[in-house]
C-alpha cells in the first residue's frame, strides 16, 4: 500500500505531473540523442580491429608512402597480410553528398576486413572490372544504387570526372560495422595518376597491416617503423583504433561541447523537477505530520517523497528511452552517410536510466529532508 | 520494538508532575505551560477546555508524545515520555495512541479502507489481515458501505468517523482528540460524540479531548480548565 500511496500522490496534480514527465521525456530524449551522436563520432574507433595496424607517413597523413614499402612490410615478423588504401575524396553530384571513398588493393583489402560481407559472385565481378566499385549497404540505400549502376565522382585530389560501376554491395557483420563507404581499385586510380601526375604514381595513403597476435601490436608497430627509419619515407605505425581516434581528436572540442550540452539539459530538468517536488511537499506537510503522528518514522516519510520523485523521473525516462530509438533511427537516416553508424547503445540507455535516478534523488533531497524533519505539531498547523 | 516499559500506576493512565513548556518566538521564550500537575485515570473521558492560547493543545500534544516538555515529568501507562528518543517515541505512539484531528487529516488519495489500514503498515500483519481489521473498524463506526470511497466523496461527519476508525485500528491505550467536532455541523458533531462515548464506555478507551464546545465537554466524564498555561479548576466532573 506504501507503493500505492506513492503512485497516487504522483498522480494527484495530473497536469503538474504530466508537464514534469513531459519535461523529463524531452530532456532524456535529447540526452540520448546527443549521447548517440557522440557514440557515432567514436564509431570508427569502436569498430576498429585489434588485429590491424595502420602504417602512414611519419611526417603527415597528407604525404603518401611508396608502394615499395609493401614488400619490406610483409617481411616484418608478426605481419600476416598487407593491403593499401588511398583517400580518393571525390564529389558525388554535390559536396553535400559526402561519403568516404577509398582506392584499395582489391586483391588483399577485403581479406583484412572480414566484417565487410560481399557476396562471392559480386566480389568476382568487382575483381574482374577495374572500373568497378564495392559500396556499403547504407550508402546504396541512401542514394538508391543497385549493382550495375554507374556512379560519377568529380575528383578533388585526383582531378577529373570519374565513373565507377557498382559491382557489389557489402553488408556489415554486425550493427556496428560502417556500411557507408565506397571502395574502388587502386590499380585503376594509379594508371590515371601515372599518366597525369607521374611523380605521384605508385604511392599509397596508408598500408593496412594484418597481424596474427594483437597482443604484440606495439612490438610489431615498432619493428615496422624501425624498418623504415632514416629512409626517404619514414613511417608511423599505430593500431587501427589509435589511428581512428586521431581523427576524433581533431574534432574533440565539438564532442566536449555536445557532452556539456547533454548534461546541461539534465541539470535544467533536475532544477524543474526539484521545484515540482518542493511544491508538492510543501502542500502536503500536514499529511507528513499526520503520518509521523501515527508512528511513521522520518525515514519512511522521506521515502514517500523520494519514491514519488523517482517514480515521476522514471516515467519520463521510460518514455524518453522508448522514443530515443525511433527518433535516433530517423535522425541517423536524415544524416545520411555523415554518421555511418548511428545507433542507440546499451551504455546510452543505462546512462539515461542513471540520469532518471539522479534527477529523482537529487530533486527529492531537500523536500524529503524537510518532510522528514517537520515537527509534528508545527506540520499539523501548516 | 525496543523495550519501552509499560504498565500504569494503579488506576492512573497519565501522570503529570511539574510540567512546563515554552516556545521561542523572535528569540524570546514564551511560556505556554508552567508547573502543571494532572492525573488522568485509566478509562477516563476528559475534556480540556480553555481560551485560545491557554496551552490546551500543547498539553494534548505532550500527552500524545508529539512534543516534549521542557521540564517536569509526564508518564503515560508508566512510560516516561521525555526519556524516549524520537524513534522510540514514534513506535510508542504507533502502539499506544490514536489521533482524532479537527480536520480529520486523512490521506486524500487513499480510500476510507486504505486510510484506516495506514497505521497497520507499521506492524507485521499480513495484507489480508490488515484489510480485514480495517473493514471491521469501519463497520464499527458505521461506514461498512463507504469503504471504497475517498475522503472527498464523504461528508465531514463520515470523514471524522474514518479518522476515528484509523485511531482505534491498532487498539491503542489512549485516544487524543483535538477539537473533533470543531469542523462539523450539530448533527454530525452529536454522532461523533456518541461514537466517542461508545468507544469509552464499551471498549474502555481513555479519551483526552480538547474542545471549545460546551456541548462536547458535557459528554466527558471530567473537564479540565486551562488558562495561561495553568489549571484553573482542576479536574471537575463533566455533565455526562
Amino acid at each position: 500500500m506504501f507503493a500505492r500511496l506513492i503512485l497516487r500522490n504522483a498522480l494527484r496534480h495530473r497536469l503538474r505531473t504530466a508537464l514534469t514527465v513531459l519535461g523529463i521525456f524531452v530532456a532524456i530524449l535529447a540526452f540520448g540523442l546527443l549521447a548517440t551522436v557522440v557514440d557515432a563520432w567514436y564509431a570508427g574507433a569502436e569498430g576498429a580491429s585489434a588485429a590491424r595496424l595502420v602504417t602512414r607517413n611519419a611526417v603527415s597523413l597528407v604525404f603518401p608512402l611508396p608502394l615499395t614499402h609493401r614488400e619490406k612490410l610483409r617481411q616484418v615478423e608478426g605481419v600476416s597480410r598487407v593491403s593499401t588504401a588511398n583517400w580518393f575524396g571525390g564529389i558525388y553530384i554535390s559536396p553535400r553528398n559526402f561519403f568516404p571513398q577509398f582506392a584499395v588493393d582489391a586483391q588483399t583489402y577485403f581479406d583484412l576486413y572480414p566484417e565487410y560481407r560481399v557476396p562471392e559472385a559480386e566480389m568476382r565481378e568487382f575483381l574482374r572490372d577495374r572500373k568497378g566499385a564495392i559500396v556499403g549497404r547504407k550508402l546504396a540505400d541512401t542514394y538508391g544504387w543497385k549493382v550495375g549502376d554507374v556512379v560519377p565522382l568529380k575528383g578533388t585530389i585526383y582531378a577529373g570526372n570519374w565513373e565507377f560501376v557498382v559491382r557489389g554491395i557489402y553488408d556489415g557483420r554486425d550493427a556496428g560495422t560502417d556500411t557507408a563507404q565506397f571502395f574502388l581499385h587502386w590499380a585503376y586510380l594509379n594508371e590515371s595518376v601515372r599518366r597525369l601526375l607521374p611523380r605521384r604514381a605508385d604511392t599509397v595513403g596508408v598500408f593496412i597491416v594484418g597481424i596474427d597476435e594483437p597482443g604484440r601490436a606495439a612490438d610489431i608497430a615498432r619493428a615496422i617503423d624501425a624498418q623504415f627509419r632514416n629512409s626517404l619515407a619514414e613511417t608511423l605505425t599505430e593500431t587501427e583504433k589509435a589511428f581512428q581516434l586521431g581523427f576524433v581528436a581533431m574534432t574533440e572540442a565539438i564532442v566536449v561541447a555536445i557532452r556539456l550540452v547533454s548534461y546541461l539539459v539534465i541539470f535544467i530538468i533536475m532544477a524543474v523537477m526539484a521545484n515540482t517536488m518542493s511544491m508538492s511537499a510543501r502542500e502536503r506537510m500536514p499529511e507528513y505530520a499526520t503520518l509521523k503522528a501515527i508512528g511513521f518514522r522520518p525515514a519512511r516519510v522521506a521515502a514517500l517523497v523520494t519514491g514519488e520523485s523517482v517514480a515521476i523521473a522514471l516515467a519520463g525516462t521510460v518514455l524518453g528511452i522508448a522514443a530515443t530509438f525511433p527518433v535516433a533511427e530517423r535522425f541517423g537516416r536524415a544524416m545520411g552517410s555523415l554518421f555511418p553508424v548511428f545507433r542507440v547503445s546499451l551504455d546510452t540507455v543505462l546512462l539515461q536510466l542513471a540520469c532518471a535516478l539522479v534527477i529523482g534523488l537529487v530533486a527529492a533531497f531537500a523536500p524529503a529532508w524537510r518532510a522528514a524533519r517537520v515537527g509534528i505539531a508545527e506540520g499539523l498547523r501548516a | 520494538m525496543s523495550d519501552i516499559p509499560s504498565g500504569p500506576a494503579a488506576g492512573v493512565l497519565v501522570r503529570i508532575r511539574g510540567l512546563s513548556k515554552a516556545y521561542r518566538r523572535g528569540g524570546q521564550p514564551v511560556p505556554v505551560l508552567h508547573d502543571l500537575d494532572l492525573d488522568i485515570a485509566d478509562g477516563d473521558f476528559l475534556a480540556l477546555m480553555g481560551p485560545s492560547g491557554s496551552g490546551k493543545s500543547t498539553l494534548l500534544n505532550l500527552i500524545a508524545g508529539i512534543d516534549k516538555p521542557d521540564a517536569g515529568s509526564l508518564e503515560v501507562a508508566g512510560v516516561e515520555l521525555a526519556q524516549l528518543g524520537e524513534a522510540d517515541l514514534a513506535r510508542w505512539r504507533a502502539r499506544h495512541v490514536g489521533f482524532i484531528f479537527q480536520f480529520y487529516n486523512l490521506m486524500p488519495v487513499l480510500t476510507a479502507r486504505e486510510n484506516v489500514e495506514l497505521p497497520l503498515l507499521l506492524t507485521a500483519l499480513p495484507r489480508r489481515e490488515r484489510r480485514e481489521r480495517a473493514e471491521l473498524a469501519l463497520s464499527l463506526v458505521g461506514l461498512a458501505d463507504r469503504m471504497d470511497h475517498r475522503p472527498s466523496e464523504l461528508s465531514g461527519g463520515q470523514q471524522q468517523r474514518v479518522a476515528i476508525a484509523r485511531a482505534i485500528i491498532t487498539d491503542p491505550t489512549l485516544l487524543v482528540a483535538d477539537e473533533p467536532t470543531g469542523d462539523l455541523d450539530r448533527v454530525s458533531a452529536g454522532e461523533i460524540l456518541d461514537l466517542m462515548e461508545r468507544l469509552n464506555a464499551d471498549l474502555g478507551k481513555t479519551i483526552v479531548m480538547v474542545t471549545h464546545d460546551q456541548r462536547a465537554a458535557a459528554r466527558a466524564h471530567s473537564v479540565v480548565q486551562l488558562e495561561k498555561g495553568a489549571l484553573v479548576a482542576g479536574a471537575v466532573d463533566g455533565g455526562a
